[in-house]
Protein backbone atom coordinates (compact mmCIF):
# COMPACT_ATOMS: atom_id res chain seq x y z
CA UNK A 1 0.00 0.00 0.00
CA UNK A 2 2.94 2.37 0.47
CA UNK A 3 3.29 2.33 -3.28
CA UNK A 4 -0.20 3.75 -3.63
CA UNK A 5 0.26 6.41 -0.97
CA UNK A 6 3.55 7.39 -2.58
CA UNK A 7 1.75 7.71 -5.87
CA UNK A 8 -0.96 9.89 -4.33
CA UNK A 9 1.60 12.06 -2.55
CA UNK A 10 3.41 12.73 -5.87
CA UNK A 11 6.62 13.52 -3.98
CA UNK A 12 4.94 16.41 -2.13
CA UNK A 13 3.27 17.79 -5.24
CA UNK A 14 0.07 15.75 -4.80
CA UNK A 15 -2.14 18.74 -4.01
CA UNK A 16 -1.08 20.54 -7.20
CA UNK A 17 -1.27 17.54 -9.53
CA UNK A 18 -4.57 16.17 -8.23
CA UNK A 19 -6.35 19.52 -8.07
CA UNK A 20 -5.31 20.25 -11.68
CA UNK A 21 -6.51 16.84 -12.89
CA UNK A 22 -9.67 17.05 -10.74
CA UNK A 23 -10.68 20.46 -12.11
CA UNK A 24 -10.08 19.23 -15.66
CA UNK A 25 -12.26 16.14 -15.02
CA UNK A 26 -15.08 18.34 -13.69
CA UNK A 27 -14.84 20.66 -16.72
CA UNK A 28 -14.99 17.67 -19.11
CA UNK A 29 -18.15 16.43 -17.36
CA UNK A 30 -19.66 19.93 -17.52
CA UNK A 31 -18.87 20.07 -21.24
CA UNK A 32 -20.60 16.79 -22.04
CA UNK A 33 -23.69 17.15 -19.84
CA UNK A 34 -25.60 19.80 -21.87
CA UNK A 35 -25.42 18.07 -25.29
CA UNK A 36 -26.19 14.66 -23.75
CA UNK A 37 -29.16 15.84 -21.67
CA UNK A 38 -30.37 18.33 -24.25
CA UNK A 39 -31.84 15.88 -26.71
CA UNK A 40 -34.16 14.28 -24.15
CA UNK A 41 -35.34 17.74 -23.14
CA UNK A 42 -35.97 18.70 -26.77
CA UNK A 43 -37.91 15.48 -27.38
CA UNK A 44 -40.13 16.28 -24.37
CA UNK A 45 -40.72 19.88 -25.46
CA UNK A 46 -41.67 18.78 -28.98
CA UNK A 47 -43.94 15.99 -27.68
CA UNK A 48 -45.77 18.50 -25.47
CA UNK A 49 -46.21 20.85 -28.41
CA UNK A 50 -47.55 18.06 -30.61
CA UNK A 51 -50.11 17.13 -27.97
CA UNK A 52 -51.18 20.78 -27.66
CA UNK A 53 -51.58 21.05 -31.42
CA UNK A 54 -53.56 17.84 -31.64
CA UNK A 55 -56.07 18.96 -28.99
CA UNK B 1 -13.79 20.70 -59.20
CA UNK B 2 -17.24 19.69 -58.14
CA UNK B 3 -18.95 21.94 -55.65
CA UNK B 4 -21.69 19.48 -54.69
CA UNK B 5 -19.64 18.32 -51.72
CA UNK B 6 -19.31 21.89 -50.49
CA UNK B 7 -23.02 22.57 -50.82
CA UNK B 8 -23.92 19.32 -49.10
CA UNK B 9 -21.87 20.52 -46.13
CA UNK B 10 -24.41 23.26 -45.70
CA UNK B 11 -27.29 20.82 -45.47
CA UNK B 12 -28.30 20.17 -41.86
CA UNK B 13 -29.75 16.75 -42.67
CA UNK B 14 -26.61 15.61 -44.45
CA UNK B 15 -24.57 16.77 -41.45
CA UNK B 16 -26.84 14.94 -39.03
CA UNK B 17 -26.62 11.67 -40.97
CA UNK B 18 -22.88 11.71 -41.54
CA UNK B 19 -22.10 12.71 -37.94
CA UNK B 20 -24.16 9.75 -36.62
CA UNK B 21 -21.80 7.43 -38.42
CA UNK B 22 -18.76 9.26 -37.08
CA UNK B 23 -19.80 9.42 -33.42
CA UNK B 24 -19.04 5.82 -32.31
CA UNK B 25 -15.53 5.91 -33.82
CA UNK B 26 -14.78 9.30 -32.39
CA UNK B 27 -16.01 8.23 -28.95
CA UNK B 28 -13.91 5.05 -28.98
CA UNK B 29 -10.80 6.89 -30.14
CA UNK B 30 -11.14 9.75 -27.63
CA UNK B 31 -11.85 7.58 -24.60
CA UNK B 32 -9.02 5.19 -25.45
CA UNK B 33 -6.53 8.00 -26.03
CA UNK B 34 -7.62 9.76 -22.84
CA UNK B 35 -7.23 6.63 -20.66
CA UNK B 36 -3.88 5.72 -22.20
CA UNK B 37 -2.61 9.29 -22.00
CA UNK B 38 -3.67 9.89 -18.37
CA UNK B 39 -2.26 6.59 -17.07
CA UNK B 40 0.95 7.04 -19.06
CA UNK B 41 1.39 10.63 -17.95
CA UNK B 42 0.57 10.08 -14.29
CA UNK B 43 2.15 6.67 -13.68
CA UNK B 44 4.75 5.72 -16.27
CA UNK B 45 6.28 8.98 -17.46
CA UNK B 46 9.47 9.75 -15.48
CA UNK B 47 9.40 12.72 -13.13
CA UNK B 48 11.22 15.87 -14.08
CA UNK B 49 14.69 16.21 -12.56
CA UNK B 50 13.97 19.81 -11.54
CA UNK B 51 10.21 20.03 -11.15
CA UNK B 52 9.52 16.56 -9.73
CA UNK B 53 5.96 15.37 -10.16
CA UNK B 54 4.35 18.79 -10.58
CA UNK B 55 5.50 18.56 -14.18
CA UNK B 56 2.75 15.96 -14.78
CA UNK B 57 0.32 18.87 -15.03
CA UNK B 58 1.80 19.39 -18.51
CA UNK B 59 -0.31 16.47 -19.76
CA UNK B 60 -3.49 18.49 -19.36
CA UNK B 61 -2.13 22.03 -19.49
CA UNK B 62 -0.54 21.87 -22.94
CA UNK B 63 -3.41 19.99 -24.67
CA UNK B 64 -5.95 22.42 -23.17
CA UNK B 65 -3.90 25.43 -24.30
CA UNK B 66 -3.48 24.02 -27.83
CA UNK B 67 -7.22 23.32 -28.05
CA UNK B 68 -8.09 26.78 -26.71
CA UNK B 69 -6.21 28.31 -29.65
CA UNK B 70 -7.26 25.77 -32.30
CA UNK B 71 -10.86 26.28 -31.29
CA UNK B 72 -10.54 30.03 -31.71
CA UNK B 73 -9.11 29.58 -35.19
CA UNK B 74 -12.06 27.32 -35.96
CA UNK B 75 -14.41 30.13 -34.87
CA UNK B 76 -12.65 32.56 -37.21
CA UNK B 77 -12.82 30.13 -40.15
CA UNK B 78 -16.49 29.41 -39.41
CA UNK B 79 -17.04 33.17 -39.26
CA UNK B 80 -15.51 33.69 -42.71
CA UNK B 81 -17.43 30.76 -44.21
CA UNK B 82 -20.66 32.02 -42.68
CA UNK B 83 -20.18 35.59 -43.91
CA UNK B 84 -18.96 34.74 -47.41
CA UNK B 85 -21.04 31.68 -48.35
CA UNK B 86 -23.97 32.15 -45.93
CA UNK B 87 -23.59 28.56 -44.87
CA UNK B 88 -26.07 27.86 -42.07
CA UNK B 89 -23.94 25.17 -40.52
CA UNK B 90 -20.99 27.57 -40.11
CA UNK B 91 -22.96 29.63 -37.62
CA UNK B 92 -24.04 26.48 -35.78
CA UNK B 93 -20.37 25.50 -35.50
CA UNK B 94 -19.37 28.98 -34.33
CA UNK B 95 -22.03 29.08 -31.66
CA UNK B 96 -21.40 25.54 -30.42
CA UNK B 97 -17.59 25.77 -30.36
CA UNK B 98 -17.40 29.05 -28.42
CA UNK B 99 -18.27 27.63 -24.95
CA UNK B 100 -15.94 24.66 -25.49
CA UNK B 101 -13.10 27.04 -26.34
CA UNK B 102 -13.87 29.16 -23.29
CA UNK B 103 -13.70 26.11 -21.02
CA UNK B 104 -10.45 24.94 -22.63
CA UNK B 105 -8.92 28.38 -22.05
CA UNK B 106 -10.14 28.25 -18.46
CA UNK B 107 -8.51 24.82 -17.97
CA UNK B 108 -5.24 26.04 -19.54
CA UNK B 109 -5.19 29.10 -17.25
CA UNK B 110 -6.15 27.29 -14.03
CA UNK B 111 -3.81 24.31 -14.52
CA UNK B 112 -1.03 26.71 -15.51
CA UNK B 113 -1.70 28.71 -12.38
CA UNK B 114 -1.61 25.58 -10.18
CA UNK B 115 1.60 24.49 -11.90
CA UNK B 116 3.08 27.96 -11.45
CA UNK B 117 2.94 27.84 -7.66
CA UNK B 118 5.51 25.06 -7.06
CA UNK B 119 7.54 25.96 -10.17
CA UNK B 120 7.69 29.78 -10.27
CA UNK B 121 6.56 30.42 -6.69
CA UNK B 122 3.43 32.30 -7.80
CA UNK B 123 -0.04 31.48 -9.07
CA UNK B 124 -0.15 34.45 -11.43
CA UNK B 125 2.22 36.85 -13.14
CA UNK B 126 1.22 39.62 -15.61
CA UNK B 127 3.47 38.08 -18.16
CA UNK B 128 2.90 38.17 -21.95
CA UNK B 129 1.82 34.54 -22.39
CA UNK B 130 -0.51 34.52 -19.41
CA UNK B 131 -2.03 37.90 -20.22
CA UNK B 132 -2.66 37.05 -23.88
CA UNK B 133 -4.36 33.80 -22.80
CA UNK B 134 -6.55 35.79 -20.40
CA UNK B 135 -7.47 38.05 -23.34
CA UNK B 136 -8.42 34.91 -25.29
CA UNK B 137 -10.80 33.95 -22.48
CA UNK B 138 -12.39 37.42 -22.64
CA UNK B 139 -12.73 37.13 -26.44
CA UNK B 140 -14.67 33.90 -25.95
CA UNK B 141 -16.84 35.59 -23.29
CA UNK B 142 -17.42 38.48 -25.70
CA UNK B 143 -18.58 36.17 -28.50
CA UNK B 144 -20.90 34.24 -26.17
CA UNK B 145 -22.32 37.45 -24.66
CA UNK B 146 -22.81 39.07 -28.08
CA UNK B 147 -24.85 36.06 -29.17
CA UNK B 148 -27.03 36.26 -26.07
CA UNK B 149 -27.53 40.01 -26.47
CA UNK B 150 -28.89 39.88 -30.04
CA UNK B 151 -32.24 38.14 -30.44
CA UNK B 152 -32.31 38.07 -34.25
CA UNK B 153 -30.41 34.96 -35.31
CA UNK B 154 -29.02 36.33 -38.59
CA UNK B 155 -27.82 39.55 -37.01
CA UNK B 156 -26.25 37.63 -34.15
CA UNK B 157 -24.53 35.30 -36.63
CA UNK B 158 -22.98 38.24 -38.51
CA UNK B 159 -21.92 40.10 -35.38
CA UNK B 160 -20.27 37.07 -33.75
CA UNK B 161 -18.59 36.12 -37.05
CA UNK B 162 -17.02 39.59 -37.32
CA UNK B 163 -15.91 39.50 -33.69
CA UNK B 164 -14.38 36.03 -34.12
CA UNK B 165 -12.45 37.14 -37.21
CA UNK B 166 -11.15 40.36 -35.63
CA UNK B 167 -10.09 38.57 -32.43
CA UNK B 168 -7.92 36.10 -34.32
CA UNK B 169 -5.14 38.72 -34.20
CA UNK B 170 -4.59 37.55 -30.62
CA UNK B 171 -3.57 34.03 -31.72
CA UNK B 172 -0.11 34.90 -33.16
CA UNK B 173 0.40 37.16 -30.13
CA UNK B 174 -0.14 34.15 -27.84
CA UNK B 175 2.11 31.96 -29.96
CA UNK B 176 5.04 34.37 -30.21
CA UNK B 177 4.62 35.93 -26.76
CA UNK B 178 7.31 33.62 -25.39
CA UNK B 179 9.75 34.79 -28.08
CA UNK B 180 8.93 38.51 -28.28
CA UNK B 181 8.94 39.33 -24.58
CA UNK B 182 10.96 38.23 -21.59
CA UNK B 183 8.71 35.74 -19.92
CA UNK B 184 8.57 33.21 -17.16
CA UNK B 185 6.79 30.83 -19.47
CA UNK B 186 8.80 28.13 -21.19
CA UNK B 187 8.76 27.97 -25.02
CA UNK B 188 6.61 25.55 -27.00
CA UNK B 189 7.16 21.82 -26.48
CA UNK B 190 6.23 20.81 -30.01
CA UNK B 191 7.57 22.70 -33.02
CA UNK B 192 7.65 21.72 -36.67
CA UNK B 193 11.35 22.33 -37.13
CA UNK B 194 13.00 21.01 -33.98
CA UNK B 195 12.94 17.93 -31.83
CA UNK B 196 11.23 18.41 -28.43
CA UNK B 197 13.62 19.46 -25.68
CA UNK B 198 12.30 16.71 -23.40
CA UNK B 199 12.99 12.98 -23.69
CA UNK B 200 10.66 10.75 -25.68
CA UNK B 201 9.24 9.06 -22.52
CA UNK B 202 7.92 12.48 -21.56
CA UNK B 203 6.64 13.89 -24.85
CA UNK B 204 5.06 10.76 -26.29
CA UNK B 205 2.31 10.62 -23.61
CA UNK B 206 1.88 14.36 -24.17
CA UNK B 207 1.26 13.72 -27.86
CA UNK B 208 -1.33 11.07 -26.93
CA UNK B 209 -3.05 13.58 -24.63
CA UNK B 210 -3.09 16.25 -27.34
CA UNK B 211 -4.79 13.75 -29.68
CA UNK B 212 -7.22 12.77 -26.90
CA UNK B 213 -8.16 16.43 -26.36
CA UNK B 214 -8.65 16.95 -30.11
CA UNK B 215 -10.87 13.86 -30.17
CA UNK B 216 -12.90 14.98 -27.16
CA UNK B 217 -13.24 18.45 -28.62
CA UNK B 218 -14.50 17.10 -31.96
CA UNK B 219 -16.88 14.75 -30.17
CA UNK B 220 -18.26 17.47 -27.92
CA UNK B 221 -18.61 19.87 -30.84
CA UNK B 222 -20.45 17.30 -32.97
CA UNK B 223 -22.85 16.45 -30.12
CA UNK B 224 -23.57 20.14 -29.51
CA UNK B 225 -24.00 20.89 -33.22
CA UNK B 226 -26.37 17.94 -33.71
CA UNK B 227 -28.57 19.18 -30.89
CA UNK B 228 -28.48 22.74 -32.21
CA UNK B 229 -29.42 21.53 -35.71
CA UNK B 230 -32.42 19.68 -34.27
CA UNK B 231 -33.44 22.82 -32.37
CA UNK B 232 -33.13 25.11 -35.37
CA UNK B 233 -34.77 22.72 -37.85
CA UNK B 234 -37.50 21.45 -35.50
CA UNK B 235 -40.14 22.23 -38.13
CA UNK B 236 -38.51 20.11 -40.83
CA UNK B 237 -40.04 16.70 -41.42
CA UNK B 238 -36.86 14.68 -40.93
CA UNK B 239 -36.33 16.33 -37.52
CA UNK B 240 -39.93 15.62 -36.47
CA UNK B 241 -39.44 12.00 -37.40
CA UNK B 242 -36.28 11.75 -35.29
CA UNK B 243 -37.91 13.43 -32.31
CA UNK B 244 -41.06 11.32 -32.53
CA UNK B 245 -39.02 8.16 -32.71
CA UNK B 246 -37.12 9.14 -29.54
CA UNK B 247 -40.24 10.16 -27.62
Amino acid sequence: MSNLSEFIAMGGHGAYVWSAYGITAVVLILLFLPPLLGKRQLVQVEARRRRREEN
Amino acid sequence: MSWTFFHKLGSPKWFYDISSKLLPWLTAFSVLALVVGVVWGLVFAPQDYQQGNSFRIIYIHVPAAILAQSCYMLLAVAGIVGLVWRMKLADVALQCAAPIGAWMTFVALITGSIWGKPTWGTYWEWDARLTSMLILLFLYFGIIALRLAISNRDTAAKATAVMAIVGVVNIPIIKYSVDWWNTLHQPATFTVTEKPAMPVEMWLPLLVMVLAFYGLFALNLLLRMRLEVLRREHKARWVREILEKSA
